[in-house]
């Protein structure tokens, strides 16, 4: 039998990397299972995106901001424990440009912004040619734009790679290859461990980190989470010479993270990467965990990409890719203990933004845990303020 | 009717084969490349052959991101290769 662990991270994203690094920090000792791979789901099918910019005030809000205050030192910090030679996290402040292209649009993004300045988020009203200054290659019919040079970005594979890697510099142990089916269980609705398809872990407390397949796996230990996939499809062109210097999005952005629509929504989110590519997204739809090519959204993601950039209509789109993000009904992620099973905690939740509030996250369980100081109020994100269907019986 | 086509390659003309590609022909010139990767400048030619990896991508009559391993050569045709200004990578230490 494996050695038995303080904490069992279910999950190795860019949410259950961060845990296992935190809590490793700490001082426990942490296993982490992952079915697949490091980052293998939505941390590696997204575009790393840290940001402030598409939240009003609010706990989601308040977590990120304490993110990007972690996201700020993490390379230093990691440094300690990583390998000489272990790339960069490429890790940019590169900030957002929003941008309106109709009156109406121009109001509720102003009118938004005003919302967002009290609660600490930098937000420089641009006007059109202030605008065309920080991107000349946008439409000319821009009416409004909002500069956020807070919003950042990293790539999120080397990223969850390093938080993994930092934990085992700090003796956790990572296990691939392995599916988490069901609970080793104490008396009473406790959990002690887990048991995979080829051993059993005994563990103090288990976390799951599972994103999108969080409700499964919540299920097969005895408990309960309305997460829910919520797919997104993103488009890159062939490298070109170099026309967009922010993260640049259309004001409907705010207004699809915010839905509850489970039809296609899409608006634009455009940016270049460091290798000379556009990578254009973005779009929302519930569809189960359906992941075959979604054409109509590639085709309306394509259409209002060009009335941001009129010159992207020459672009070559060189592929699609696109992943699922863990949906909340509430929009509000869920860190914190489990309200039925003792010793079963939550870490998921973060729909299209859980490369942004990753570290908070850790820091938030770490804190939970040891019965420290919290970094931020922890409860608006408690697994027990989630209505829970009759349906669902405490684990005897 | 001749076997041979004449093409125009970064300002040298080449001769290629009726029915070859574009990438066939530069890699029966003795060319193994003819673009760099972003971050090293290191060099590319063709990797996948089939149109995947857009790895061989040139210009041709004035039209960026052809396939040369997709595009049949041409009488005519006026091949460049192609290259771009990276992003300036502005980090913390910029800010």
């Amino acid at each position: 039998m494996p050695r038995p662990s303080d904490v069992i991270v279910v999950g190795a994203g860019i949410v259950g990397a961060a845990c296992a690094y935190a809590l490793s920090r700490a001082g426990f000792v942490v296993t982490v299972i992952e079915a697949k791979a490091a980052a293998s789901g939505t941390s590696g099918q997204g575009e790393g995106n840290i940001l402030v910019s598409d939240r009003g005030p609010g706990a989601e809000l308040v977590l990120a901001q304490y993110s990007l205050t972690r996201w700020d030192r993490i390379e230093q910090e990691l440094a300690e424990y990583l390998p000489t030679g272990f790339p960069e996290l490429e890790y940019e402040l590169k900030g957002g440009v929003v941008v309106a292209t109709t009156e109406a649009g121009a109001e509720s993004l102003l009118a938004f912004a005003g919302t967002q300045r009290p609660a600490g988020v930098t937000a420089i009203e641009l006007d059109h040619d202030g605008a065309l200054a920080l991107e000349p290659h946008l439409n000319p019919e821009v009416t409004a734009a909002v500069h956020y040079p807070q919003d950042a970005q990293v790539q999120p594979v080397i990223a969850t790679e390093a938080l993994l890697a930092a934990a085992r510099t700090l003796g956790a142990a990572t296990i691939f290859g392995e599916q988490v089916v069901g609970a080793l269980r104490g008396p009473g609705p406790t959990i002690t461990g887990v048991r995979t398809d080829r051993d059993e872990y005994p563990a103090s407390q288990v976390i799951i980190a599972c994103g999108p397949w969080s409700a499964q796996v919540a299920e097969t230990l005895g408990s309960w989470l309305p997460v829910r996939p919520r797919r997104g499809v993103l488009l890159v062109t062939t490298r070109m010479p170099h026309k967009i210097f922010h993260k640049v999005y259309d004001a409907d952005y705010v207004g699809a993270v915010v839905s509850d629509d489970h039809g296609l929504q899409t608006s634009s989110v455009i940016e270049s990467t460091a290798a000379g590519t556009v990578l254009v997204g973005s779009s929302r739809r519930q569809s189960g965990f359906d992941q075959s090519l979604d054409l109509h959204a590639v085709r309306e993601i394509a259409r209002k990409a060009i009335t941001i950039f009129p010159f992207l209509a020459d672009a070559s789109v060189m592929r699609v890719y696109g992943g699922l993000r863990p949906f909340m009904p509430d929009h509000l992620p869920v860190i914190g203990p489990d309200p039925l099973v003792s010793g079963l905690w939550h870490a998921t939740g973060h729909e299209g933004a859980g490369i942004s509030l990753s570290l908070g996250t850790g820091d938030l369980i770490t804190s939970l845990i040891t019965g420290s100081t919290s970094p931020v109020d922890p409860r608006p994100y408690a697994p027990a303020r989630l209505p829970r269907p009759d349906t669902v019986e405490v684990p005897a | 009717m001749t076997d041979e086509l004449q093409l125009i390659f970064n300002g040298e003309r080449l001769t290629a084969r009726r029915g070859q590609s574009i990438a066939g022909a530069l890699l029966a010139s003795g060319r193994r490349s003819w673009r760099t990767t972003a971050a090293g400048r290191l060099p590319r030619g063709l990797f996948c052959g089939i149109g995947v990896c857009f790895d061989c991508l040139v210009t041709v009559n004035g039209v960026r991101d052809i396939r040369a391993c997709q595009r049949p050569a041409t009488e005519g045709d006026v091949v460049e290769t192609q290259d771009e200004t990276l992003p300036l990578r502005r980090t913390e230490k910029s800010r």
